[in-house]
């Protein structure tokens, strides 16, 4: 953390952290969510990758229509986490996980659970942007309801629709045809994000979206999960302390100390930031260490 | 006062520099055309070899003298990867250089539309052509491909997507089929369905032995190019909600599709030339065969193998002209096939 006049002032004042005056910057909401579900928990959550033990009893809420940023030194099993949400965990080999996620209340690991449909209800942005290459702009928007073969009444409409709540389509809107590689680095991640958006999921997960783009197209994706947040509930890893305070309503602190990753604190992100309750916490968001 | 730069080389060889290095290589020739002459060394070989051992040393000489022995190594071993190069273009460019020379006197105007059925081997060039030759071979790389190319394909989806529990072993199993002598899939073929089954020679049971030569090709190089895919694409399309299978259509596929075209490629070059089996298989008929499931059927491999056994002077250079065509042909499946490849996606 960068420490400016201005902070020592507010901290000298009323906050006793550093990260007071971002750690307000989220605005407070000023109309209702549109969210629909009842939110995602994460109940007695463990994973292991082989003999690798990665994430320990992890106990999370996600209310429907929140943001909720995780932050932590990287191998502190964030990404792991997100991942056991939407069952993408079991994709990668000699992976193994222990506990509950329940999506409105249904464990998404219940025998039976059509885990496609989960993947639906709970999308995806990955950390580095991936288009599908052999795709148009307007094709990777809409190739989620093609791969589900989900038919839409208005492919069009949906296509627009997508593209302005990604934030992407006033710089698109003349070249749909064009390949998804033609983009930048941020205009192919806002590209994902729209791909995401276009089978309505009720979660998106991101997993560090901004850590390969600069510093505008970061603030392009950060307006969006602003937008966004008002009709899902989001899920961001991010290493950005500062994105973690300008976006999200919630946070919450993962740390591994050469173990497992474990929880070690979930707050208001005003609080983790201004008067977070672990020691471990505070050295953290202050810069003292990871 | 701003001085206009001028865009220079300064790190370029200068007029003189180059001038020896010209004068090293008139030197060296003069040197191989001498040493020929005095020794007992005879042929274009002794030329070539002379001259490059001789430009080795005088260039190496040359550094040692003015930069020093590391330099001394430097530009001797560049002269033998050079050596290296031209010794690997030299037999291709010359079996080009020779059918080119042969086989064009071997071209007439109605080669590509009359057969055999009507012309012996000692008439003129003139008369018969290679179409049945042409339309053999066709038939033969097509009924192969339409075999070949889907379970080719498949076994690499099998080991790059399912990853199942024999991936190892099949892996193993398909190398150690493309080590296949084709006159053993030739004669596999005579044995386990010509002669019980079918007894008669038909497109289809060279096209059978030829897939069993072209599955290996087409699954190594699919795998090699499915693995080359970045497992990203993989997990996107399955976030997304899709199933594996509708990940792989939709997504992996056509992204491997310019590589897959490849493997095709290969597996063609493969076997469009394919000789043995085609004897063993095939008949060899003088005339088109419309029906590639029964009847001898003609093919380009075959009309210049008999064209040489007959020996006449006609047909070697029927012969010729026949590995020509073939050469021409595979010219153009290959460019096709790149066209294809690389054409933009149309809706």
């Amino acid at each position: 953390m960068i420490q400016t006049p201005e902070s020592e002032k507010a901290m000298s004042s009323t906050q006793p952290s550093s990260l007071a005056s971002v750690a307000n910057a989220r605005q407070e909401r000023t109309h209702a969510s549109t969210a629909t579900g009842t939110g995602l928990e994460a109940r007695g959550v463990h994973a292991w990758f082989g003999k690798n033990y990665v994430l320990k009893d992890i106990n999370l809420e996600f209310a429907a229509g929140s943001v909720t940023a995780l932050i932590g030194p990287s191998g502190c099993g964030k990404s792991t986490f997100i991942r056991t949400m939407n069952r993408m965990h079991e994709f990668i080999p000699g992976a193994a996980m222990a506990g509950q996620v329940l999506l409105d209340g249904k464990d998404v690991y219940a025998p039976g659970v059509d885990v496609t449909k989960i993947r639906l209800q709970i999308g995806m942005v990955f950390q580095k942007p991936n288009p599908f290459p052999s795709m148009t702009i307007g094709e990777n928007v809409l190739s989620g309801l093609k791969l589900a073969q989900i038919k839409v009444e208005n492919k069009d409409e949906l296509l627009e629709s997508c593209l302005v709540r990604a934030g992407l389509w006033n710089e698109v809107k003349d070249r749909l045809d064009a390949h998804g590689g033609s983009l930048s680095g941020g205009q192919q991640q806002r590209l994902c994000i729209a791909r995401a958006l276009a089978v309505s999921p009720q979660v998106l997960l991101m997993d560090e979206p901004c850590s390969a783009l600069d510093p505008g197209s970061t603030l392009r994706i950060e307006e969006t999960i602003r937008e966004l947040s008002d009709s899902m509930t989001i899920i961001i890893v991010t290493h950005n302390m500062q994105q973690a305070a300008r976006v999200s309503d919630y946070t919450a602190f993962f740390l591994s100390d050469g173990g497992p990753g474990e929880m070690i604190e979930v707050s208001r992100t005003s609080e983790i930031f201004s008067q977070p309750k672990d020691q471990r916490t505070e050295n953290y968001v202050t810069g003292r260490f990871g | 006062m701003s001085a206009v730069a001028v865009p220079t080389k300064p790190w370029a060889k200068r007029p003189q520099e180059r001038a020896i290095g010209i004068s090293f290589f008139l030197a060296a020739i003069a040197f191989s055309y001498f040493f020929v002459a005095v020794t007992e060394m005879k042929g274009k070989l002794a030329y070539a070899f002379v001259f490059f051992v001789a430009y080795g040393l005088f260039t190496s000489t040359f550094s040692f003298i003015n930069r020093g022995p590391q330099a001394a190594k430097d530009s001797f071993v560049s002269t033998v990867v050079s050596l290296g190069a031209v010794v690997t273009v030299i037999p291709i460019a010359s079996i080009l250089f020779t059918v080119i020379q042969k086989g064009v006197p071997g071209l007439h105007f109605g080669i590509l539309s009359n057969d055999m059925s009507m012309a012996t081997s000692t008439d003129p060039i003139a008369n018969g052509g290679v179409l049945h030759a042409i339309t053999g071979t066709l038939t033969l790389v097509f009924l192969a491909l339409i075999m070949s190319v889907p379970i080719g394909i498949l076994t690499a989806l099998y080991l790059t997507e399912i990853k199942g529990r024999f991936a190892g072993p099949i892996r193993f199993l398909v190398q150690a089929m493309s080590g296949v002598p084709s006159i053993v899939a030739g004669l596999f073929i005579l044995s386990a369905v010509l002669y019980p089954i079918t007894k008669s020679f038909s497109a289809l049971m060279g096209a059978l032995s030829l897939a069993i030569l072209m599955i290996p090709t087409v699954a190594r190089t699919s795998e090699e190019v499915l693995l080359l895919i970045p497992n990203d694409l993989r997990e996107a399309g399955t976030a997304l909600g899709g199933t594996q299978w509708r990940t792989v259509a939709m997504i992996v596929l056509p992204a491997a599709r310019s590589g897959l075209m490849t493997a095709v490629i290969l597996g063609v070059a493969r076997i469009a030339g394919e000789t043995a089996p085609i004897l063993l298989l095939t008949g060899g008929g003088d005339k088109v065969n419309p029906n590639p499931f029964d009847g001898s059927v003609g093919s380009l491999p075959y009309y210049i193998w008999k064209a040489f056994n007959a020996g006449s002077p006609e047909a070697i250079t029927r012969a010729w002209a026949g590995l020509l065509v073939l050469m021409i042909l595979v010219l153009i499946l290959f460019i096709t096939a790149r066209a294809l490849s690389t054409r933009k996606i149309s809706k």
